[in-house]
């Protein structure tokens, strides 16, 4: 197993929103075997309150050394990792669980929402890298342009040329859902495989849009999770039969096929 | 000065050294190999395993509390079979010793799994969890009735070849009259406590925030009650005592052995740091070399109380 347990030291740490971070790491060992849609478990103080690490998922490598992460200020652990300083140091458990699939896919549409924009950046460089030519749409929502921030000029910055944006507000982009962009921006004519990062509701709907329209289905799921390693067995989610074992994001995921899950 | 010994022995077995892992927060040990040499570890008690495998509860399943967290996972197991078929060949090979954590609903259930284990090489010893609800006694956990507790110890005991470790549960208003039942029945230890129920609830929804209402709380916050659980115990059996809740650090560890615990096992710890059981077997060997203590024996049940 290529899992890693490092001591990461902080490179950088960029206030992007007034509640989401970008906090760049040197973890070699993670940073060298990470693939998109990986997540780490990070550690956001020594003290017992809060008392787990967090399950972040890795926003992008650079070169073989350093892991990036982002993420938004949701209670006491983000709050505090927010707080850390570059020079110190935090444990870091990676990589972890399944990534996206791209073996054999030609046309590929990322759709992501808020906090789930964060993995999708790592996986439209490794498209833009691998696949030839790259045919990659990107779909990204939030409930206001502020929300959004940099991260659409960032794909922008890594050649992405087809993207589009959604904003609850409006104030960017179509107003309404990201979900609401797929029927018009998938031609038909291509075969799409579409991954997809967001809150539940935006990804419930995005999947009952791939269904309708004929398209292949990836979801990264985010639960409460303890270990990140398959030792608490805290992270289940049913399957979409509703019956059998149960699967676990940490092992069997984060990223899954929309269709081995339910949607309840 | 030579290297001090750690070593420890329950019933007529020898382990490295007092550190093993808590059933149900080390999976299949496979999980921790890209963390911990697991060979230097004293030894691993496996996720709990019933006769038939278990779905365990729906989501939410955990919930982090102050210092702590709520588990309702529902003691999901692949069962008997499968364990022994697809575990048991790589828990052979890892070099400490395995005890197997059982789990049943009845005497019959207990039994059936005594015997099936006994027969399987490389099993040191049974761990057996007595915190489920007996069904056929109308859902009286087995761990909350000193009787019960005796019985159930029995009838393992009575079916197995294997050393008997009973794990008790803390919900009980006289841990000592429990482990004196099972001693009575028979175990060769008992390792203590299981996790103390709780609940938390979302004042917003006002909902429960686990599916399964109530679970049960572990990590650092329940750790003053294990010790002072785990010395009491201590006192009231002859047997040896395995101390556990809330073991996070070296110190932690120290404690329950100063309270009389013959070895520890290291819990949710596991989840935040997953070399956390190591680290705390280096931090023994290092606490007594630099206080020149030869033999663990000699920090346990070492509490001054005058």
């Amino acid at each position: 197993m290529n899992q890693f347990e490092e001591q990461a030291k902080i490179v950088r740490q960029e206030q992007l929103t007034p509640e989401i971070y970008r906090l760049t790491l040197k973890a070699p060992d993670i940073a060298s075997n990470a693939r998109p849609g990986q997540f780490v478990m990070a550690q956001t103080t020594t003290s017992y309150d809060p008392l787990l690490r967090r399950p972040l998922s890795i926003h992008q490598t650079i070169g073989n050394e350093q892991v990036q992460l982002m993420y938004k200020i949701v209670g006491k652990g983000t709050r505090m990792l927010s707080a850390l300083t570059p020079g110190k140091t935090i444990q870091l458990t990676g990589p972890l669980g399944h990534g996206f699939d791209l073996a054999g896919k030609d046309a590929i549409c990322l759709v992501g929402g808020g906090m789930g924009i964060a993995p999708l950046y790592f996986l439209a460089r490794e498209i833009l890298r691998t696949n030839k030519p790259p045919k990659c749409t990107v779909l990204l929502g939030a409930r206001t342009a502020a929300e959004l921030g940099p991260l659409p000029r960032d794909f922008m910055d890594i050649g992405v040329t087809e993207i589009f944006l959604a904003t609850d507000d409006g104030t960017l982009g179509h107003h309404g859902f990201v979900a609401e962009l797929l029927p018009k921006h998938l031609a038909p004519e291509n075969k799409w495989t579409v991954c997809t990062c967001g809150p539940h509701p935006m990804m419930k709907a995005v999947v009952s849009q791939c269904r309708k329209q004929g398209d292949e289905c990836q979801v990264s799921l985010e639960t409460m999770m303890a270990c990140g390693i398959s030792a608490c067995l805290g992270c289940a989610v049913p399957r979409s039969d509703l019956s059998g074992p149960y699967l676990h994001v940490c092992k069997d995921g984060p990223v899954f096929k929309a269709d081995e899950v339910a949607w309840l | 000065m030579n290297q001090p010994d750690l070593r420890i022995t329950i019933g007529d077995l020898v382990f490295r050294n007092p550190v093993l892992t808590a059933s149900g927060t080390f999976g299949y040990a496979k999980e921790f190999e890209p963390y911990v040499n697991l060979h230097h570890l004293g030894g691993v008690v496996v996720k709990g395993i019933s006769l038939e495998p278990r779905r365990g509860n729906p989501p939410p399943r955990i919930v982090e509390t102050a210092g702590g967290m709520l588990n309702a996972i529902g003691l999901e197991n692949v069962g008997v079979d499968r364990f022994i078929s697809e575990k048991m060949e790589y828990l052979r090979e890892i070099g400490t010793r395995v005890i197997v954590n059982i789990l049943g609903d009845s005497l019959e259930e207990y039994q059936t799994l005594a015997q099936r284990l006994s027969e399987v090489e490389g099993i040191s010893a049974l761990e057996v969890n007595i915190s489920c609800p007996n069904v056929k006694k109308g859902g009286v956990a087995f761990g909350t009735d000193p009787t019960m507790a005796e019985a159930v110890t029995r009838a393992v005991w009575a079916h197995s070849s294997l050393p008997v470790i009973v794990k008790l549960s803390p919900n009980v208003t006289d841990i000592t009259e429990i482990a004196r039942g099972v001693e009575a029945g028979g175990a060769q230890a008992v390792s203590l406590i299981n996790t103390l129920l709780g609940m938390a609830i979302d004042v917003r929804s006002r909902r429960p925030r686990l599916a399964n209402v109530v679970g049960g709380l572990s990590g650092p916050a329940i750790k003053p009650i294990a010790l002072r659980m785990v010395w009491q115990v201590a006192q009231a059996v002859k047997i040896p005592v395995i101390g556990i809740g809330g073991i996070t650090t070296t110190e932690d560890a120290l404690e329950f052995l100063l309270a009389g615990a013959t070895a520890i096992e290291v819990g949710t710890a596991n989840f935040v740091n997953p070399r956390a059981s190591q680290e705390i077997v280096e931090g023994i060997g290092r606490y007594m070399s630099e206080n020149r203590i030869n033999r663990i024996s000699e920090v346990i049940g070492g509490l001054v109380l005058s």
